[in-house]
């Protein structure tokens, strides 16, 4: 069952030259646009691309997690019948040096992790490819490896900054005094496990040559910054590189920087001289697409007798690889979610032989606001304090950290209303005493929040002289209907019907757009977008009295300078999760009977795409609850678990009753749409929404996610029964 | 791919002469659920492919005395649909539809079933280590991850588990399977199809290279109407278990004591776990909450849980008294 609350259609107001939407097209819940496409298998993905003469091409993971090939012997692979090439090392073409060294594929022996590429084969067909890499024989020199995370690795060190470019420390106040002070208090360590993110569509990459021009149909989620990218490996000029990503089957951050598969196939094609074609599979992916590290968070909270807090402090250890530092920035929420006059957080990272972490939906809030929100809910019942009151009254007036005012700030809002809705009025906080046949149950809230990213870019509006109009944008729509929002935007934007706008993104021949992370696309690539069919209503209106000119007119708008100059403030969505859980008695399984949240996101472009998105993030936070772990085994240094049956994401029948609502939210301090992103929050806080829930069901607190049935095994009814 | 040579069998006596004519690396391909996708791991490189779908061992066929004969062809969602397999056997449709997903039921065929191998992540993974796989090699999954794997008559050459559902219900109900073999047909009754792992983990059952498979007879057990099967898994749908049970109870309801009984764990063992001591202890024994704890205690005896997997005995133990409770109840 799935429930919203339809949004507020309210006009953003304050923006500068903000003229009112003319024809409400923003605000409607308008189907996907490719829905049909996609459904019959028009919509072309990337690896369905088939140009002439197309090669196949499979890659060689490495089998040690550290050390160097010292030899590698193609001879058998090279006589299975129409394989064309194997490159590794000492045969690939020298490439130029880019800051991802996960990039520089095939340029030194060095082996820094279990799967990394070392070799390639291309062949006529796929299936010889495969045989082939079955038989290339690598010699290795392995040396020792060290994989796993601990908290007291001697090799631990505080990063200079954790992603994007927050330093990694942060102290105000004294905490130490703050503790000492407080009437009630916690110290706890909470863990979250290694996760993969898993699109269905895996990474893949058509690459073809025409002389020194390369083209390739690529998975990503902006073909403008992998545009750049290729560049830069091949040493071309930008404009001779094209990347063409119309469809894409879901990305999650894994695939928002350029992942080893798009250089290799474009190197294949440039050795074979043909065009190449490489997918990486599904267990390969466990190692070479990124994926969200495991952490080791420690959380400290004081309060005195009434709940308000003396201290916060969160301390983060967490892991990169020796390949590149990748610091995710789990405290980073911490600083500004509640008030306390002494704070602190900290990351250090150990760069072990493993593959790189990378972004995975939410990178920071959501592993960070597992722990945060876990130990706010501890800390609620030792001061015996119902855990929303707990949060109203540590609502911070402006922005703890910078200082800012917030632009707009949902939570407690969203906190009533989700009270309001889940029927949490009442609630006996005591934990394992309700009694459902042979079921504990138990019901658990957390806060939710993302930040408000807006980037730079460029687009293009464009009136067709044979009627309607063409809008141009590098943006990517990876599944969550960009392109269907970003049509109801230009069309408010010129006065039009949504049928009579075309919006073609997803090719880096088209403006220069930011991709399609840190939930900033639709602001961003809405920001251009309304400035150029602004500026091209202004122009067709004003100097050719609304009349198309026989070849047409366009309009061109870079944002740019418009991000730049707004307003320093804290702009971040906020939101609230209830969850009711189940948990078996004999047996420890645990159902997550019901789900809600009530997010402040802005203004709500698109109900259906919107709630997608926020139903999406809440069922992928109940993975992260119950179900995903990538396990790592030392004795390889690689996560075992590497396919759909091993890592469980949730299914169906996980999801029961699951409702995302939003509250009416007007900020005018954002973008022309008034809007938030809507992407990542729905995955934060559901975990600890869910855990806080097992606790209250079961009176067993578990700080290590995933919450498995082995934690819960031993819960007993308070009542003795 | 490895090139393999594919033939269709028209009848029993062809598949296994085509199947005799191969090397070892022969294989009968059933629905090719599993064989397939071990074929793409690189577990199993078959040289030849027989396919055994096209036998006439497609149909469900009353026995004398109640019994069912289950042609080895028959497709997982056609068992477990089957209105007498349902009404006899409660415990055996319930226990296939535990089992994967809709779509794999609709392929996936009985012997196909029985014989699908372990989902150890070692033994899947060609680029490690298992003794299952490449004898002699080592077992990693005995330091390494074995949440889900073995607590009983595991050995220090394979603490792998069979991943079965349907097998488990078929051990609980004693099914007899019938093989046809290059020296003639013969039956096996389970739980004997399969065998502990000892020091030969790379043999899953007793089967000879070449035996086919040819139906499941399942005798008549009028009090298996009174059967169910309960699978604990760690995703509500779609997962492999991580302890199951199957059961059948016959409760003389004037004197409330239990006359007899069937029990068998899934998830536990390189085989499905037929409880014979608890269903010993059970006999005769008062049917209530007490004996269910001693019968589940009489069989977990002898568990010897890895690093990582002592949940699994109290997990099995609090399944085996829930679920003849439900039965008591029933
Ligand atoms: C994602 C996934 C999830 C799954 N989840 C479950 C689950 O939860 N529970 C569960 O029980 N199963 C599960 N399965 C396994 C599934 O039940 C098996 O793959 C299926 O039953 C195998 O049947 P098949 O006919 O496809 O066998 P095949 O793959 O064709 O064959 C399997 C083996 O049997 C041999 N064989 C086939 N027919 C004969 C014959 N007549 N005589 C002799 N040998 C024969 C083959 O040579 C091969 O070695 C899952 C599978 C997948 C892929």
């Amino acid at each position: 069952m799935m429930a919203a609350t339809p949004a507020a259609a309210t006009p953003a107001a304050a923006t500068p030259a903000a003229a009112p939407p003319a024809t409400g097209a923003i605000g409607v819940p308008l189907a996907r646009i490719e829905a049909r496409e996609k459904v019959t298998g028009a919509a072309r993905y990337a690896y369905e691309h088939q140009p002439d003469e197309v090669a196949y091409a499979t890659a060689v993971p490495a089998t040690i997690a550290r050390g160097r090939i010292s030899a590698l012997d193609a001879a058998a692979a090279m006589e299975v019948p129409g394989v064309l090439a194997v490159l590794w090392h000492a045969t690939a073409p020298r490439l130029q040096p880019v800051a991802d060294g996960e990039l520089a594929v095939l340029q030194s022996g060095r082996v820094a992790y279990r799967g990394q590429f070392v070799a390639l084969v291309v062949a006529e067909t796929l299936e010889a490819a495969r045989e082939a890499e079955r038989l290339v024989a690598i010699g290795y020199e392995p040396e020792e490896h060290d994989s796993l995370l601990r908290e007291d690795h001697p090799g631990l060190y505080a990063p200079e900054t954790v992603n994007p470019s927050f330093p990694a420390a942060t102290s105000d106040g004294d905490v130490e005094a703050g503790l000492r002070a407080a009437a009630v208090a916690i110290d706890k360590t909470y863990r979250t496990p290694a996760l993969h993110n898993n699109a269905m569509e895996p990474h893949a990459t058509v690459a073809l040559w025409d002389g020194d021009d390369l083209t390739c149909w690529d998975s990503n989620q902006g073909a403008p910054a992998h545009r750049a990218t290729l560049a830069q490996v091949f040493g071309l000029d930008p404009a001779r590189v094209r990347v063409i990503s119309p469809h894409v089957g879901g990305g999650f951050g894994s695939k928002g920087s350029p992942r080893p598969q798009l250089v290799l196939a474009a190197l294949a094609a440039r050795v074979v001289a043909r065009p190449v074609k490489l997918a990486v599979t599904r267990r390969q992916m466990w190692a070479v697409t990124g994926y969200r590290t495991p952490t080791i968070q420690r959380l400290r909270l004081g309060a005195d007798a009434e709940g308000r807090l003396t201290a916060i402090a969160h301390d983060v250890v967490e892991q990169t690889s020796t390949v590149r530092e990748f610091a995710e920035q789990t405290a980073v929420a911490t600083r500004m979610m509640y008030a306390a006059p002494n704070r602190s957080t900290s990351h250090r990272l150990v760069a072990l032989d493993v593959p790189t972490p990378s972004w995975m939906r939410a990178p920071g809030e959501c592993p960070g606001m597992f722990a945060l929100e876990s130990a706010v809910d501890e800390l609620a019942i030792a001061a015996g304090i119902d855990p929303i009151e707990l949060r109203v009254r540590n609502e911070p007036e402006v922005d703890p950290h910078s200082g800012h005012r917030f632009s707009s700030r949902g939570l407690i809002a969203c906190l009533r209303e989700g009270a309001e809705r889940f029927g949490w009025a009442g609630r006996d906080p005591a934990p394992g005493v309700r009694r459902e046949g042979c079921r504990l149950v138990g019901t658990g809230v957390a806060a939710s929040t993302y930040p408000v990213y807006r980037r730079g870019a460029q687009a293009f509006a464009r009136a067709e002289p044979g009627g309607g109009f063409t809008v141009g944008v590098g943006a990517a729509d990876i599944g969550t209907g960009a392109r269907t929002a970003l049509t109801q935007i230009a069309a408010d934007a010129l006065g039009a019907g949504v049928d009579e706008v075309r919006v073609e993104l997803g090719d880096s021949a088209l403006p220069r757009a930011p991709v399609a992370g840190g939930s900033a696309g639709t602001a961003s690539w809405g920001t251009a977008v309304v400035k150029a069919c602004r500026a091209l209503r202004e122009r067709l209106d004003g100097e050719h009295g609304g009349v198309v000119p026989p070849d047409g007119l366009r309009a061109d708008a870079d944002s740019e300078q418009d991000v730049a100059d707004q307003e320093p403030m804290a702009r971040h969505a906020f939101g609230a999760q209830f969850a009711e859980v189940k948990v078996d008695l004999d047996t420890g399984e645990t159902e997550v009977s019901r789900l809600l949240g009530v997010f402040g996101v802005g203004r709500i472009v698109n109900p259906r795409t919107a709630r997608s998105q926020l139903v999406g993030g809440m069922t992928m936070g109940m993975g992260m609850a119950l179900l995903e772990e990538s396990v790592l085994d030392p004795q390889f240094g690689d996560y075992v678990n590497h396919d759909l049956a091993g890592y469980h994401v949730a299914c169906n029948a996980d999801v029961r009753d699951i409702q995302a609502h939003w509250i009416d939210e007007e900020d005018p301090h954002l973008n022309p749409m008034g809007s938030k992103g809507i992407g990542e929050i729905g995955i934060v806080g559901t975990a600890a929404a869910i855990a806080n829930a097992v606790h209250h069901a079961t009176g067993i607190r578990v700080r290590e996610l995933p919450i498995r049935l082995d934690d819960l095994l031993w819960a007993e009814a308070a009542d003795g029964s | 791919m490895r090139p393999f040579a594919y033939e269709a069998a028209a009848d029993a006596d062809g598949a296994v002469a085509a199947l005799a004519r191969g090397t070892a690396a022969a294989r009968y391909l059933g629905g090719g659920t599993n064989l397939v996708d071990l074929m793409r791991l690189g577990v199993e490189q078959p040289e030849l492919l027989v396919d055994v779908t096209r036998l006439a061992h497609g149909a469900i066929e009353p026995l004398d005395g109640g019994g069912l004969r289950i042609g080895a062809e028959v497709r997982n969602s056609d068992c477990a649909a089957d209105r007498a397999v349902r009404e006899r056997f409660p415990v055996l449709a319930q226990a296939l539809l535990a089992g994967a997903s809709g779509q794999l039921r609709n392929l996936a065929t009985t012997a196909g079933n029985l014989l699908q191998r372990t989902r150890c992540a070692y033994f899947q993974d060609v680029s490690k280590p298992c003794n299952k796989r490449a004898v002699g090699s080592g077992c990693p999954a005995i330091e390494g991850d074995h949440r889900n794997l073995a607590i009983l008559g595991h050995s220090e050459a394979c603490v792998a588990t069979h991943p079965s559902d349907m097998a488990v219900a078929l051990a609980a109900l004693g099914a007899r399977v019938v093989v046809r073999g290059p020296g003639g047909e013969r039956t096996i009754a389970m739980p004997g199809l399969h065998r502990l792992p000892g020091d030969e983990p790379e043999r899953d059952t007793v089967l000879e290279h070449g035996d086919l498979i040819t139906a499941v007879e399942v005798p008549g057990l009028p009090w298996a109407t009174r059967s169910r099967y309960r699978k604990v898994r760690d995703r509500a749908s779609f997962a492999f278990a991580v302890v199951s049970v199957a059961a059948a109870l016959d409760v003389d309801e004037a004197g409330g004591t239990v006359r007899d009984a069937r029990l068998a764990l899934g998830g536990v063992a390189h085989v499905p776990w037929r409880a014979l001591a608890a269903e010993d202890a059970l006999r005769g024994a008062p049917a209530t909450r007490e004996s269910f704890e001693a019968a589940a205690e009489a069989e977990l005896a002898a568990a010897e849980p890895l690093r990582d997997n002592a949940f699994k005995v109290s997990l099995a133990h609090n399944l085996i008294v829930r679920t003849l409770l439900e039965l008591a109840g029933a």
